[in-house]
Order: C-alpha cells, then sequence, then structure tokens
C-alpha cells in the first residue's frame, strides 16, 4: 500500500518524509516536479503520476504537496481519502496545516504518522483513537512538558482501538453535559448574464460538537427528511436506523466532528439570495472599458447578507482598473488580473457598487468575452433547505444530566457565477 | 553489565563504519564537523540516566530522520535505550529502529529480545505493540523469529494481536516470499476469525500474499458479507474489491439475457429502481417472479447477500468506501440496479478536487456503458469556473458522453460558453468535444459545423486551429456538401500559423481537390514557398498536396511538384527525405518505373474512410474501476485481473460453513441447546446479518453494548458464543412470551416428536442456563437490558416475519437439521451437492451424528408405543420457508411400496404453504442424476391456497446409492433447486426370513461381505425391545425371529438389486456387543454398519 510520504512546500522542497517500508529515495520526487512543472496552475498537477517503478499520488492542501509513494495497485482513491484524513488530523491537532506548523511540531507529526498506518495500511485514523495515543501539543502542555519532563504521550493504553464503538474514547465525563450541531449550507449555482440560473445545489452538513459523559445514545430527526436527496454519515450513524425510520440513531465521538453531509439536487428550486446588476463594455478602437456592478439582496427572508466577497477574472488585455467602491475595499491583481472586492454586509438601502474604469493595453483588440464574476455570501441563522431539527430525544440512560440545548446556526454559502455569455 | 559494555564496544565499531557513510551524505556537506560534533553531543546525552535528556536527544533524531538527514551512525546509542521506561522515548526509538534496522542489521538483533519479551506481555497491546515494531524490523535473520511469533499471535485471544497479525503477514512476505506456504496458514486461520476487527487486516494481507487462492474464501465469504458493515473504512474498501473479484468468478453474468428482455426488462423493473429499500425484499419477490419466467437465470443467494449487504455503504463519508461499492455494483449488479451508484458517485464530486479527478474518470468509463444512469444528473457535470483545468476536462468527456438526441442542445448550449473561457485548453478541449458530439449525433452535425466555422474568426490562434482540425475530421464524413467551407479553410492557410492546423487544411484541400479545382493549385504555389520555414508535419502535408495535385491535375503542377519534391530531398529531417523519394518513384512515370505507378491515383486519392471520433475511455473498463490500472489505463504491478464471468457456475455448495468449525466451541453440551432454538435465531440473525450489531447497538442500552465488546477483548473465541447466548437469551424471553403460537407458527415439522424435542431441550436449557450465566457477566446483563428494551423485541419480531432467506440462516439451519436427522447435511438447498463429498461428510460429521441420533431416539423412548416404521419416520426439509419465500416443503421415507415402480423408493413430500399468497402449480423440473437413477416425478399440485398444506408422493430410484437426487421445485412464479439424498438404510425394504433361512443365506455372505464391530450399548438401550427399535428405525429391516435372546436379527433387500441385506446385534454382558452385517453389496454394508453403529450406541 502506502511506502513513503513526503511533504513538499510550495517553492518546492521536501520538508518532511516518512517510510513505512523500506527507504524510498526522495529523489522519486523528481518525476513530481517534473509533472509541477509542465502544469500551468499549482491545482493542475495529476493526482496520480506514474514513474518507472513507483506511482505518486499527491494531494493539495494549504499550498503543501502530500506526496505519497506507491509500488503497486492499490485504489487511488484509498489514498488521496488517506491523505486528506492526515491533512485533517493535522489540522485537528495543530490549528492549521501549514509547514511552520508541521515543522515545529515534527515529532508529533511523526508519531501520529507512525500510528496512522502500519506497513502502509491505516491503522488507526479515528481521532478520538489518536487523541488518546497522543495528546495534542497545547501551549499550556509545552511549558509544562518543558519543565516536567512529562511527554504528550498518552500514559494510557488506546483502549478505543478494541472497543466497537473505535471513535469514541471511553470514560468521557464533563460536568455540563453539551451538544451544539452547526447547520451549513452552501448554495453552488451558475446564473447566466440575463441572470436566470442554470443549475443550483445545496450542499449541507451537519457539524456537532458533542461534549457528553458516558456513552449517550442520541436519535435525531428531522422535520422533512425527504427533501435530503443523498446523505453521507460519519461511521457512527447505524444505516439501518435511517433506511427504515429517517432517524439518525448514533453513539457521538467525543468532540467535534461532521455528523452527516447531504445534497439537496436542483429540481427542487433554489432561491438565490443576492442579485447582480452587471455592465462591463469593451469599447471598440479605445483603451478604455467600463465596469459597473451592484448587488443587491433578494428573498432573503429579513436576514443579512454577510461577508460578501466579489472576484472575477478580468480578460488579459487589461492593465489596471480604476474603481471606486460604495462600500468595501477592492484590489487588482495586475499579474493575474485577478480583481477581488470584499463588500462585507449589504445594506439594503444603500446598494454597494462598484464603479470605474479600466485601461487596456494600447493597440490590443477587444477581448471578445466578458468575465465571470464568482461572488461568495454568508447568511447566519436562515437554512434553505428548510430541513430542521425537530425531535431531540435522548436516548440511552447513561447522560441523566441536563438535556444539551442545540444552537443551529446556518451559514450558506453561494458560490455564484454570472456567466456574461454574448453567445447567447 | 555486560551489555553495557557490548554496546560501547558496538558503538566503536559502528561509529567508525558510520562516519565514512556519513561523508558521503550530501546534504551535510560543508558543517560535516559541526555536525559531527552534534552527533556527539546526542550520544551523550543518550547515554544520561536522565529520561528528559533522552527524550530530547530522541526528538532531535526524529527530526533528522523526518528532514531526510542520515542518522545511522546513531544506531547503538539509540538501540540500548529500546527498553527505556519512558513510553515517549521507547516510540521514538521504535521509529528509529525501523527506520534503520535494514542498514544495520548486526546491531538490530540486539533488540529482538525485548520485543520476544513483549510478546509474553499480558497486556493485550503491549503484545500487539511488540509484535508490530518486530514484524517491521526487516532483517531477514529474524525471519523464523517472526513467523513464530506470527503463528502464535494468529491464535491470541484477543482481536486486536490478531488484527497485528494479519498486519505482520504481508512485511514479513515482503522480507522472505519463501515463507508464502506457512503464512498462507496462518491467513486462512485468520480469515476464519470472526471479529470485524480483523477482518479487513487479514483480507488485505489475503490480497498482498495469496489473491490467486480464491478458495481460501469460500467458507467465508457469507461470514465476510455479514461483517462488512461494521469493519473499519479501509478494510471495507479491501475487502469489497476482493469480493468482486470472487464473485466474477463464482457466480454467473446477470446480465446474460440482456439482450433477450431488454424492454421488458425495464419496465418490469422500473418500479424497482426508485422505491425505497426496506420494501427491497417485497420488490425483489416480484421482479424477480416474471424475471423467473422468461429466462433460467435466477441470481445466486450469495450474489445478492453481496450486493445487498455493500448498498448501504454507499452512504459512507468515506470517497475510497463509496467508489469500491459503486465499481462492485457496476461489475456485478444486473443492469437494472446498477442506477443506485450514480447518485453517490454526484455526491463525491462536492469533494476535494483530486477525488473529484478520480470519480470523474471513473464515470467516464461508466458513462460509456450505461448512459442512462448519469443522464438525470447532467447538470452536476456542468463546468464551474473555479474547477482546475483537469477537471474541466473530465466533465466535459462525461458531458460529451452522455449527450444524445434530446439532450443536445442544452449541451451545446453550455459547450458554447465554455469556448469563451480563459482557460485555453479547456477550449481546445471544448471545441473536440463539440466535433464528438457532431459525430455522435447526425441530427446536430450542421449546427456544430456552422458554430465552428464562425470559430474560424476567432482572435485566438489556439481556438482557430483546434477548429481546423475538428473542422477536418467532420468534413470527412461528407465532404460534397461543404466546399465552401474548404475555401474558407483554404484562406486561412495565410494567417494561421499552428502546424497541426495548416497541415489539416493542408490535407483537407489536398483530398478534396477536385472540389475546389482552382483555390487548390494556389495554395500549392504559396506553400512551396514557404516550404523550408515549415514545421515537419506541414511539409509532409505539402508533399501530400503536391503528389495529388499532380496526380488530378498534372498540367497547372507539374512543375511545382517537382520544385517541392526537390526542396525535400535535400531536407535535414529524413522521414521527408523518404517520403520525398517514395512520392517522386510513385508519380512521376520513368522508364523504371515499377506497376505502382499506374496504380498512384488508387492509392492517392482512395476514398478514406471518416475517423471515428470516440472517447478515450472507451473500453477502459476491462480494468476494474475504482484502480489506478483503471486509472492509468495500464497495468500496475500487483493488479489483479477482474475474471469474465463463468459459463456456468460453479458449485454454490462449497460455500457452506461445514459443522467441523462448531466443534471448536468450547461447551459441546451448551452448543447442542442452542442449536435447538436455531431456527428462530436464525431467521432473525441471518436476516440482519449485518446489522447485527449495529441494531443491538441500537437496541440494547449502550452499556450492555459496551460490556459485550471489552468481553469480546478480554476472551477470544469466548467471546463469539456468549454473543450467541445473548441472542439466545433474547430469543428464549420472545419464545416464552408466545410459546403457545410458537408451535403452529414453526416452520419446522409440527409433528408430535418435534414438540417433544422443544420441550424437552427448554428443560435442559435452563439447567444450562445457570451455567452459562456464570460464565459471562455481560450476558445477564444484557438478557435485563433486553428485558427492559421490548422495542427490541417487537423490532426483531418484524424483521424475523419479513426476512428473506440469505444464505447464513440456511447454513444455521442446517446445522440444526443436524440434531434431528442424521446424514442430511447438505440437502439443504445447493442445486448440485456433489456427490463425492455427501457420503465423506456424512462419515466425517461421525460424532455429531452420533450426538443427535442420540437425541431423536430418546424420544422415540418417550413413545414407545410407536414401534412401527410409519411413527418413527423422520422428516427432512427440502426448502426452508424462507428460502421459499413462504412455502415451505418437507419429506420423509414413508417405508410404503412404491406402487408405480417397485424398484424406487418412495419419497412423501409435504408442502405447506405459509406465504400470505396461494401457491399454483407446484412441480418438478430439470432433474438431475447420476447415471442409472430414475424418477418418477409426483403429480403436480395446481393450487395451494395460503395457510394450507398437501402432500404428495414421487419415486426415486437410487440405484443403490446415497447419491442425491436434484431437481428444480417450480412453482408459477419461482424455482428452487432442491435435492433429495437418502440415508443408507432408506435403501432397503424388509424381507421375511425365517430362522434357518437367515443362516443359510449368512453363510453365503461371508468373508469380505461381512462387518463385524464391537460396540458398546447406550446405556438406555440395553434391552431387546430398544435395540429392535432403534435398528428398525435407522434402517428399513425387518426382524427375524430368533431363538436365543441375546441376538436380534434383520433381514431386509435393497431396493434396486434385491441384494440380501442381513444384520446381526449379538448382546454380551455390560452392554458390549456385536454388530454383523453380511451385505453383498460392501459399500452399502459399511454405511450400514456405520449407521446402526450410532443408532445403538447414544
Amino acid at each position: 500500500m502506502i511506502h513513503s510520504l513526503f511533504l513538499i512546500n510550495a517553492s518546492g522542497d521536501i520538508f518532511l518524509e516518512k517510510h513505512w517500508k523500506s527507504v524510498v529515495s526522495r529523489s522519486v520526487c523528481d518525476y513530481f516536479f517534473e509533472a509541477q512543472e509542465r502544469a500551468s496552475e499549482p491545482e493542475n498537477v495529476p493526482p496520480v503520476i506514474p514513474t518507472p517503478h513507483h506511482y505518486l499520488i499527491s494531494v493539495l492542501r494549504h499550498r503543501i504537496y502530500f506526496v505519497a509513494v506507491i509500488q503497486s495497485e492499490v485504489p487511488p482513491l484509498f489514498v488521496i481519502e488517506f491523505l486528506h484524513r492526515v491533512v485533517d488530523t493535522f489540522q485537528d491537532y495543530f490549528g492549521v496545516c501549514t509547514e511552520a506548523a508541521i515543522k515545529d511540531n515534527v515529532v508529533v507529526v511523526y508519531e501520529l504518522l507512525e500510528e496512522m498506518l502500519d506497513n502502509g495500511f491505516p491503522l488507526a485514523t479515528e481521532s478520538n483513537i489518536l487523541k488518546e495515543l497522543i495528546k495534542p501539543p497545547t501551549i499550556l502542555r509545552t511549558m509544562v512538558n518543558t519543565i516536567t519532563g512529562s511527554t504528550n504521550v498518552g500514559e494510557q493504553l488506546p483502549t478505543g482501538q478494541l472497543s466497537v464503538v473505535p471513535w469514541r474514547r471511553t470514560g468521557v465525563k464533563y460536568t455540563n453535559n453539551e451538544a451544539y450541531f452547526d447547520v451549513v449550507e452552501e448554495i453552488d449555482a451558475i446564473i447566466d448574464k440575463s441572470g436566470s440560473t442554470i443549475t443550483a445545489e445545496i450542499q449541507g452538513v451537519i457539524d456537532a460538537c458533542v461534549k457528553l459523559t458516558g456513552m449517550p445514545d442520541l436519535t435525531l430527526s428531522f422535520m422533512n427528511p425527504r427533501l435530503l436527496d443523498d446523505v453521507s454519515f460519519h461511521p457512527c450513524v447505524r444505516f439501518k436506523r435511517w433506511e427504515a425510520e429517517r432517524i439518525l440513531s448514533f453513539i457521538p465521538p467525543d468532540g467535534n466532528f461532521r455528523l452527516l453531509s447531504y445534497h439537496v439536487s436542483s429540481q427542487n428550486l433554489v432561491a438565490i439570495p443576492v442579485y447582480v446588476k452587471h455592465n462591463i463594455t469593451f469599447r471598440e478602437g479605445s483603451s478604455q472599458g467600463r465596469f459597473d456592478l451592484t448587488l443587491g439582496p433578494k428573498q432573503t427572508m429579513g436576514k443579512a447578507v454577510e461577508a460578501v466577497l466579489v472576484s472575477s477574472q478580468l480578460p488579459r488585455g487589461v492593465l489596471n482598473a480604476n474603481l471606486n467602491a460604495s462600500q468595501g475595499t477592492y484590489t487588482f491583481d495586475p499579474v493575474t488580473k485577478m480583481l477581488t472586492w470584499d463588500v462585507g454586509k449589504i445594506n439594503p438601502q444603500k446598494l454597494p457598487s462598484l464603479k470605474g474604469s479600466m485601461n487596456l493595453q494600447a493597440g490590443a483588440s477587444k477581448p471578445d468575452e466578458n468575465p465571470t464574476i464568482n461572488i461568495q455570501l454568508k447568511i447566519q441563522q436562515m437554512a434553505i433547505s428548510v430541513s430542521t431539527v425537530t425531535r431531540w430525544p435522548l436516548g440511552g440512560a447513561k447522560c441523566t444530566k441536563a438535556p444539551p440545548h442545540m444552537t443551529p446556526e446556518t451559514t450558506p454559502l453561494a458560490g455564484y457565477d454570472s456567466d456574461e455569455a454574448s453567445l447567447r | 553489565m555486560s551489555a553495557s559494555s557490548a554496546f560501547n564496544e558496538e558503538k566503536g565499531g559502528s561509529s567508525s563504519v558510520g562516519e565514512p557513510e556519513y561523508g558521503h551524505d550530501p546534504a551535510s556537506g560543508g558543517i560535516f564537523s559541526s555536525d559531527y560534533k552534534r552527533h556527539d553531543d546526542l550520544k551523550e546525552m543518550l547515554d544520561s540516566n536522565k529520561d528528559s535528556l533522552k527524550l530530547e536527544a530522541m526528538k532531535r533524531i526524529v527530526a533528522m530522520i523526518a528532514r531526510g538527514k542520515n542518522a545511522s551512525d546513531l544506531f547503538p546509542a539509540v538501540v540500548k535505550n529500546v527498553a527505556c521506561k519512558n513510553i515517549e522515548v521507547k516510540k521514538l526509538v521504535y521509529v528509529y529502529l525501523v527506520r534503520y534496522a535494514e542498514e544495520q542489521q548486526d546491531l538490530a538483533l540486539l533488540s529482538i529480545s525485548t520485543f520476544q519479551r513483549g510478546l509474553k506481555d499480558p497486556n493485550q497491546l503491549i503484545r500487539a505493540s511488540a509484535l508490530r515494531v518486530l514484524s517491521s524490523i526487516r532483517v531477514t535473520i529474524i525471519v523464523p523469529i517472526m513467523m513464530l511469533a506470527i503463528k502464535e499471535a494468529a491464535s491470541d485471544m484477543s482481536p486486536y494481536v490478531r488484527k497485528t497479525a494479519a498486519h505482520a503477514i504481508p512485511k514479513l512476505y515482503s522480507l522472505d516470499p519463501e515463507q508464502k506456504d506457512q503464512l498462507i496458514e496462518v491467513i486462512e486461520k485468520l480469515l476464519a476469525d470472526k471479529t470485524t476487527l480483523v477482518a479487513g487486516s487479514v483480507v488485505m494481507a489475503f490480497e498482498e500474499v495469496c489473491p490467486e487462492r480464491i478458495d481460501l474464501i469460500h467458507k467465508n465469504y457469507r461470514k465476510l458479507c455479514n461483517l462488512l458493515i461494521d469493519v473499519e473504512e479501509w478494510g471495507q474498501v479491501v475487502i469489497i474489491n476482493m469480493l468482486t473479484r470472487y464473485a466474477r468468478t463464482q457466480f454467473l453474468n446477470p446480465n446474460m439475457n440482456e439482450s433477450l428482455l431488454e424492454e421488458g426488462s425495464d419496465k418490469t423493473f422500473y418500479g424497482s429502481d426508485e422505491d425505497e429499500d426496506e420494501e427491497e425484499e417485497e420488490k425483489e419477490k416480484k421482479a424477480e417472479a416474471p424475471m423467473a419466467k422468461r429466462k433460467p437465470y435466477v441470481m445466486d443467494p450469495d450474489h445478492r447477500l453481496l450486493l445487498r449487504n455493500t448498498k448501504p455503504l454507499l452512504q459512507s463519508r468515506n470517497a475510497a468506501v463509496v467508489m469500491a461499492v459503486a465499481q462492485l455494483y457496476f461489475h456485478l449488479a444486473p443492469k437494472v440496479e446498477v442506477g443506485v451508484i450514480a447518485k453517490a458517485l454526484v455526491r463525491l464530486l462536492r469533494s476535494h478536487s483530486e477525488v473529484q479527478y478520480v470519480v470523474l474518470q471513473n464515470v467516464a468509463t461508466m458513462s460509456i456503458k450505461r448512459r442512462g444512469m448519469f443522464e438525470p444528473y447532467l447538470k452536476s457535470f456542468y463546468i464551474r469556473s473555479t474547477d482546475p483545468t483537469q477537471i474541466k476536462v473530465l466533465k466535459l468527456e462525461v458531458l460529451t458522453n452522455l449527450a444524445n438526441e434530446t439532450n443536445i442542445s442544452t449541451i451545446l448550449r453550455e459547450f458554447q460558453t465554455y469556448i469563451k473561457s480563459m482557460d485555453k485548453d479547456f477550449v481546445a478541449a471544448t471545441i473536440q468535444a463539440i466535433g464528438r458530439c457532431a459525430t455522435n449525433i447526425g441530427e446536430v452535425r450542421d449546427t456544430c459545423l456552422n458554430g465552428l466555422v464562425q470559430l474560424l474568426s476567432n482572435r485566438d490562434e489556439l481556438v482557430v486551429a483546434e477548429s481546423v482540425v475538428v473542422i477536418k475530421k467532420l468534413l470527412q464524413m461528407q465532404p460534397e456538401k461543404h466546399s465552401d467551407i474548404i475555401k474558407h479553410m483554404a484562406k486561412l492557410t495565410d494567417n494561421i500559423q499552428v502546424p497541426m492546423a495548416r497541415a489539416s487544411i493542408l490535407w483537407l484541400i489536398g483530398e478534396y481537390c477536385e472540389h475546389v479545382p482552382k483555390i487548390a493549385p494556389d495554395v500549392l504555389r504559396k506553400m512551396a514557398k514557404s516550404f523550408t520555414n515549415e514545421e515537419d508535419i506541414v511539409k509532409l502535408q505539402i508533399i501530400n498536396l503536391a503528389a495529388k495535385l499532380y496526380l488530378t491535375n498534372s498540367k497547372q503542377t507539374k512543375l511545382l511538384t517537382q520544385y517541392v519534391l526537390n526542396l525535400a530531398k535535400y531536407d535535414q529531417n529524413y522521414d521527408i527525405r523518404d517520403r520525398a523519394r517514395f512520392i517522386r518513384q510513385l508519380i512521376v512515370p520513368t522508364e523504371k518505373s515499377g506497376a505502382l505507378s499506374k496504380y498512384a491515383k488508387k492509392l492517392f486519392l482512395a476514398l478514406k474512410p471518416a475517423p471515428v471520433l470516440e472517447s478515450p475511455f472507451k473500453d477502459r473498463d476491462h480494468f476494474q474501476l475504482g484502480s489506478l490500472s483503471h486509472l492509468l489505463n495500464a497495468k500496475a504491478g500487483g493488479y489483479q485481473e477482474l475474471p469474465d464471468w463463468p459459463e456456468a457456475a460453479p458449485d454454490p455448495s462449497v460455500r457452506n460453513v461445514e459443522v467441523p468449525e462448531w466443534t471448536k466451541c468450547s461447551s459441546r453440551e451448551k452448543r447442542k441447546e442452542k442449536r435447538v432454538e436455531k431456527p428462530f435465531y436464525s431467521d432473525s440473525e441471518g436476516e440482519s446479518g449485518p446489522t447485527e450489531s449495529a441494531d443491538s447497538e441500537s437496541d440494547s442500552a449502550s452499556g450492555s453494548e459496551m460490556g459485550s465488546g471489552l468481553e469480546e477483548s478480554g476472551s477470544g473465541s469466548e467471546s463469539e458464543g456468549s454473543e450467541e447466548e445473548d441472542e439466545k437469551d433474547k430469543k428464549k424471553i420472545k419464545k416464552d412470551l408466545k410459546k403457545p403460537v410458537k408451535e403452529s407458527e414453526s416452520e419446522q415439522s409440527s409433528e408430535e416428536e418435534e414438540r417433544k424435542h422443544q420441550r424437552k431441550s427448554d428443560q435442559q436449557k435452563s439447567d444450562s442456563e445457570s451455567e452459562s450465566d456464570e460464565e459471562s457477566d455481560s450476558e445477564s446483563s444484557q438478557s435485563e437490558s433486553d428485558d427492559s428494551d421490548s422495542e427490541a423485541d417487537v423490532k426483531k419480531k418484524k424483521k424475523a416475519a419479513e426476512s428473506k432467506p440469505p444464505p447464513k440462516p440456511v447454513k444455521k439451519d442446517t446445522k440444526k437439521e443436524k440434531k434431528e436427522m442424521s446424514l442430511l447435511d447438505l440437502d439443504d438447498f445447493e442445486p448440485a451437492a456433489s456427490p463425492q463429498v455427501t457420503p465423506v461428510n456424512s462419515f466425517l460429521s461421525n460424532s455429531l451424528v452420533t450426538d443427535l441420533e442420540g437425541l431423536s431416539l430418546s424420544d422415540a423412548v418417550l413413545s414407545p408405543a410407536n414401534i412401527s416404521p410409519c411413527s418413527a419416520l423422520k422428516s427432512y426439509e427440502l426448502l426452508h420457508r424462507i428460502r421459499g419465500e413462504g412455502l415451505s416443503v418437507e419429506y420423509c421415507f414413508s417405508r410404503q411400496p412404491f406402487s408405480p415402480d417397485g424398484n424406487m423408493v418412495a419419497v412423501q413430500m409435504q408442502f405447506t404453504n405459509n406465504a400470505t399468497s396461494e401457491a399454483k402449480n407446484l412441480h418438478m423440473e430439470d432433474v438431475k442424476l447420476q447415471s442409472g437413477m430414475r424418477v418418477k416425478e409426483f403429480p403436480e399440485i395446481e393450487l395451494l391456497p395460503a395457510g394450507e398444506t398437501a402432500t404428495a408422493v414421487m419415486g426415486i430410484d437410487f440405484c443403490d446409492s446415497t447419491q442425491a437426487a436434484n431437481f428444480q421445485l417450480c412453482t408459477h412464479t419461482r424455482k428452487f433447486f432442491v435435492s433429495i439424498q437418502p440415508p443408507v438404510g432408506e435403501l432397503m425394504r424388509p424381507v421375511f426370513l425365517t430362522e434357518n433361512e437367515f443362516k443359510k443365506e449368512q453363510g453365503q455372505l461371508m468373508g469380505m461381505n461381512e462387518i463385524t464391530e464391537k460396540l458398546t450399548l447406550d446405556a438406555k438401550c440395553r434391552n431387546e425391545h430398544t435395540i429392535v427399535q432403534r435398528v428398525t428405525t435407522a434402517a428399513n429391516l425387518s426382524r427375524v425371529p430368533c431363538g436365543s435372546d441375546k441376538e436380534c436379527r434383520f433381514a431386509g433387500r435393497t431396493v434396486t438389486s434385491g441384494s440380501l441385506v442381513l444384520a446381526t446385534v449379538a448382546t454380551k454382558e455390560g452392554g458390549a456387543a456385536q454388530l454383523t452385517v453380511n451385505c453383498e453389496k460392501m459399500v452399502i454394508g459399511t454405511m450400514l454398519v456405520k449407521d446402526v453403529l450410532l443408532a445403538l450406541t447414544q
């Protein structure tokens, strides 16, 4: 299975290597660098690269390439999924997964990698088990450790690995029993220049933070489970119960985890919460172009539209842009031609707009296409798919203390393309 | 002390070895000396007494390793800390050791004893970690030690240690492939393990060491299917991939008759796809019913089991698991069921881009074969401006594959938007995609062509070039209509610089020069001028153009052609020189020119077939989807070919689990008790096999669940038993509740003796109850929780009611049957119980049969009045209620003469319809017999209303052998493979002899024909009456009057050949006895001795 792992930073340095079988020379990464050179963008490096004796499977996260070396047939998704799991674990441990964080905690990283794979086959990937084996470093603990010489390797043996619920630590105790659930929904929509929606789909997740004593057995039911087109679960959720009764029944892991993610297909009409008025023109023969963009809220049920970020890849001919934002700040990168406008909150009384002119390269002809506009935004406390949690009975006798309260928080995030298609 | 001094010596030795090595390390280079010093202080720190210093040193060393710096010269200093008390130091030493042991083999040996000690530790986790590190040390000398450790760990009590053993197997194998045979033994053993913890790891080992030994899987197939849902994610992937291959070798192609009933089946099945899974069972029945009528294909229940148990995993959060299930469905499921995977795959498209990349590759392959599957999700493949180029190109590929007459207009509209993208590679791919759509869908060809021609005036050269190439391909399909386009393109030669595009235009003009007679020579003129500056492919096309024009229009172009050929003659590229020489010989007539030049025109201006624009993903599905090989479209090392479906299904009975597996069980007595309960148990257990643990988790209070989990870890094989006991307890509670109902409901024989069984066993059970309670604490808590949790029981019952026959219950039933009947262990359901296996089995399971025989006979003791053969009849199950979807069939050997044919054994069959609907047209078909055997079918039963019972008699001439008669039992909807196998005692009919005749006949059957066996009679069977009864129950013989009360004699003749069978039981003092059987047919004699012996000794 997985032979070795190399971590490569954006500038092409291998800053960590780990081998689970016999050592593979780091020169194998040269093939990766070759492929990296060929690719125009960092994300265009093919995830699977064959070399004469090995196969390199890589993922790119946080501007770090995680390159796994494989020697024989293995499902590529197996490796990719595992690498992402490694990144998630690092993030879980260090808060961020950057080169600096990994270098600072190189010993913990090594210990983690050692536990996660045995002979290239995943051994313990559940964060609850890992945390029992190796305690995540905190500032306090690092201080204590340096003074007392104690370690961050767990003294107790990882009994979780033996349990039938490997995702949960044993002997969990809290004085305050709480459970929080965040419902986060994202809309992904493509909208053409006349404003009609081409596709829109909703992707939702329920992230949970459960701090309950003992072995709680929870059930969660939905008001309208039919809306959920397709779901995927954390392994703790009982499949059969869902299939039979559409009820989520589970013994939760301790701490933060993603309970389920769901998908609401485009068949159900999705209301896009904002509209865009745009007017981007280039005049033939002159080196000037006009740029005019106004945003406004639409169908937000009175909720504020926040954290609006507009970005657009302007045509290559554009030299620079002189714009005037009524609100927020804008930046234009003359190298990548990327225009970014951080709008912030939309005030329905005073609609934010970005107006001005663009300078084109002298002599360059008029670009024949108009740029795509990407809009990201957030709305708190609104669920688009209306699949609210209705019932929250607490099963299991172990947890008899105050019932957990729930704070559903909805953050739809719309990546919203508006295609300016002149052919249409 | 001596050890440490040895270390110091070693250290001195190795650092001198280490130094030159270090010098070679390019990483350290210039700061060599300072580095060396640093290593010195590291050594000092490691030698110190303080753990904190050691830890600090180890951390720095590990950081060096992580950066790829060489730290091997520290080996001796590090290794002696292997036994350090501090856990973190120890762990880091392990990390170091595993990394460098291969380079420092001798020194590594010093650490081995520590691990060997660890292997004996009472704590399972320490045992496991010792084995893990030991097996990771890649030193050949310790192979025997590793082998021993693995073997020991494989039978460890703790499943976690066994899991580690499974992990160690591939490590050892890669170190020393010679050990393969021994390792396979260990794998075989671990495959039989019943814990979810081990399953994934051992299958992984199986795949690495001996993927070709598919025979090892047979016995564990059903278990793996049932455990699958509870195995950890990574193990699931490996198991599913392995089972895909397995299923391809063992089952028939579910789509074999696809072409026959394409339309019909689609309609019939439509409903089944959409509905929810709860009713799957019902649907299946409905769906399969018409199928059975139409075609002989019936899905093997094991095949169905696999499909059903993998389906819920489509909802896993792990993309690899989802992909594994998707490929399993793609390769194994009937066409109509494959659709379920589309939704899950589309969901994965929202994941990381690497995941998308792999998934889209697979979707592209699938969409060629099964376009309909992804059509509803067309919009999910629309390209977003934020996608990386490689994802965009793959999405285009999928969109192109999905294009058809109805959706092409929307797709083309999308494509038009894509052409405006700034990503030029993507635009080029879009143009190619348009070209492919145009070739595939005739209706839009002209539209596409027009669109592409418009693109020719695009400002971007790349777009134009790509369009030219595609237009060229399209024009080849119908050139005569499009001379305008060709003219237009000819003009482009002035502007376009992309070589491929120029070459394409030139080829087009040359090929269709007759359509553009005026322009073509002019183009050649221009090209001749720029010839020397062109790219190679353009030059070749110029030569081609020249040659073609020379042949069609030599008047205008002769000189030009010669000029071009002369230029080409002195070109730098030898291909071009060769081409020029070849063409000159061919087209310019000289006196020497051979026969070929006559045909030059035919050669050059032959009608060329239009190119087929096809997907690069075509035919990739011969690789197992989801595999690395599929992704690369090339065989990766270690790839296991996906075998083709077999023509005829191999014997499915190999997957039946044999009895001996169960003899491992700790307490035989308990086992027996349990078996009595089996029918109920298996109903629910088998149905919910995979969900078992999940269900019990949800049903029983979580506390007890944990309890049992812990207990499981504590006590290896015992845990399995206790689990079952829990189950049993549940059943008991339930049974007590509904006892009165149970009898009538029971699908087993409702005959008198059966009831006694139950009663008796109940009694015995309560005895053993206390015993088993003592054995496991968790059990009692479990049963308590069950008591309180009535919901659980209700659910179970529901399940039992709606359950369908997965193979597992049948298996269990078989075991239960063992108790009641002696030989019919394989009768249950396999269509082709192999003739060799059966007799062997009947002998092998000897001891068990003895057990069972005893039970049934003790029943007879309770009812001594029934000595007539009829009352002692044992009935056997032919078709279980569950498997027969409500229809249950039992049979018994009535011992009545079969009137239509005296050579046949009469078999009385009892049909009971437990289903809610009536069964019609019960008859038999497709009888498969050994040579010489004959069957007289029973008359067709036209109607069997729900809840009714009917009887029928059939005759079978077994030809005096115990081979099974296999046939299909058909109802108006379904067919069931069944088989009847007679115990040897039923192959004879009684004859009446006098004592003298008996002695005379016996005298003639001496020597080889006489078999004598000494035995000790069972305590209950010391009187004559019982002996007679037991013998006549076991064999259809009649008693011969006898003067002595110490001897019982019996006589009969075999049914077919009429050979005499004589049996004598002579009793002596103290229960000793001697059994003599005289029979001309020695095989029959031998088997009869065994049977009678069994009957008498229990």
